[in-house]
């Protein structure tokens, strides 16, 4: 599955998020399984709603770490290539 | 505060099989033989007293299975308990006694996810196996309502023998169906599985054809659908990590508010299991004998204490040690290092020989 920059990534029917308070860690809520979340993974996850360009993701968290474009860009990339491969996000 | 040992990692997962009654009669069910009547089942008090105390020792998923748990007319209230304390929702069911109101109901209640059984890609053969007739065109109805619903739909499809070579028609049914995933099972030889071996195990042929369909079709469906393969144990030559290690990452709770570390557990002789009512359950997963006998490394014997894979697998499944060796301590015979490996394989292979017997159907004596 490509990600390009102008993908736009949607968390999967079936998928949420949420904060599980007792690992005191973001997670990811899927059918019959559950995806710990790091903190960079977490960032990402957060501006994925659906209509924003993966693009404009990258725009948004390069300026809010001010981080290189093309390190987040990188990233980001790979972060959905494998969540979509994982069945957790379209694209 | 004084020092206090490190405590046992909570649970991801609960297994609520709220009832062992079902419309079907799968000859593999992963039912015990003696199963539970209905008036051993516990009430809805019971089942929120449960998901209240899993959601405060850190469980996040609660999977409701049976036995049908689609039976139990209080399924829509446990579903909405468990979201309202910020569990995830599964529901794994037979579907033939869902309608769009009944299911309309779980997904208003904060379902997130239904697991559609189907026993092959067609009537004929599907409603044999699950004994029901009628059941696979309801079934092929209910998946379409799932969707319809904005639920995510997992197809689950048990594989055997006498299925087998049906899989490529399975594969493109659950396409059709717009499966989100199709979970392919191999027969886990438990139980009433156990009971019909020789009306199930698959040839070494017919499973090595089924893996190299799978690999394939894996490759040109890409993301639009997760595969999920389970080989058969018989056929394998490392063990799985059953249940993500015993203890470790999901308990069961059983028709009569037993609680086992897997729905198996029951084989194994001389386990202690506490009902979820009489002790906390946050301490009969800490505490309780059942837990604590095949819990981590310390139990093991050799092969397995001296193995560098044995954090990988925790020595694989203890009913299967157990139904073949006779010792639930045993290394999982499935183990290429197990001393029991190549007689486990011969066993597999005697049973695929010649014509399958008639099946043993799954019923509540």
């Amino acid at each position: 599955m490509r990600v390009t920059p102008d993908s736009v990534p949607r968390l999967r029917r079936g998928v949420r998020r949420q904060f599980d308070k007792t690992r005191d860690t973001a997670v990811l809520m899927a059918p019959e399984r559950v995806i710990v979340l790091d903190d960079i993974a977490d960032a990402i996850i957060m501006e994925c709603d659906g209509h924003r360009s993966v693009a404009e993701i990258v725009t948004v968290l390069a300026a809010r770490y001010q981080a290189p474009e093309d390190e987040i860009s990188s990233d980001v990339t790979e972060f959905f290539e494998d969540l979509a491969q994982a069945a957790l996000v379209t694209l | 505060m004084n020092q206090i040992a490190p405590r046992i990692a909570p649970p991801f997962a609960v297994m609520a099989e709220l009832t062992h009654r079902c419309p079907l009669q799968c000859p593999y069910c992963s039912n015990p033989l003696e199963m539970l009547k209905a008036r051993a089942e516990r009430d809805t008090a019971f089942w929120r007293g449960v998901i209240r105390e899993a959601a405060e020792m850190g469980v996040l998923q609660i999977h409701f299975s049976g036995g049908e748990p689609t039976l139990r007319s209080d399924l829509a209230e446990l579903i909405a308990y468990a979201t309202e304390q910020g569990l995830y929702a599964n529901l794994i069911t037979s579907a033939v006694l869902l309608n769009e109101d009944k299911l309309a109901s779980y997904a208003q209640a904060g379902l997130g996810h239904v697991q559609i059984s189907l026993q092959g890609a067609d009537a004929e053969t599907a409603d044999h196996i699950g004994h029901y007739t009628g059941a696979h065109k309801k079934k092929l109805e209910v998946a379409k309502l799932v969707t319809k619903l904005g639920l995510s739909l997992t197809i689950n499809a048990v594989v055997h023998r006498q299925n087998l070579e049906q899989l490529p028609r399975i594969i493109d049914l659950a396409l059709q169906l717009d499966a989100d995933r199709l979970e392919i099972a191999h027969v886990q030889y438990h139980g009433w599985a156990f009971a019909n071996r020789a009306a199930l195990m698959p040839t070494r042929a017919q499973f090595e054809a089924a893996n190299a369909l799978v690999d394939a079709r894996r490759e040109d469906i890409g993301a639009r659908m997760q595969i999920d393969y389970v080989v058969p144990d018989y056929y394998a030559d490392l063990p799985k990590t059953c249940m993500g290690g015993w203890g470790q990452k999901m308990l069961n709770i059983a028709p009569d508010g037993r609680v086992l570390p897997c729905h198996a557990a029951e084989t194994i002789p001389g386990l202690v299991f506490s009902r979820a009512d009489e002790l906390p359950l946050s301490e009969i997963w800490e505490g309780g004998h059942a837990f604590n006998k095949f819990r981590g490394t310390s139990w093991m014997q050799e092969p397995c204490s001296s193995c560098a894979l044995k954090e990988v697998d925790w020595g694989g499944c203890r009913c299967q040690a157990m139904a073949i060796t006779g010792d639930a301590a045993a290394t999982d015979p499935v183990c290429s290092r197990s001393p029991r490996h190549d007689a486990m394989n011969a066993m597999a292979a005697a049973e695929a020989q010649g014509a399958p017997h008639e099946f043993k159907w799954r019923r509540i004596l």
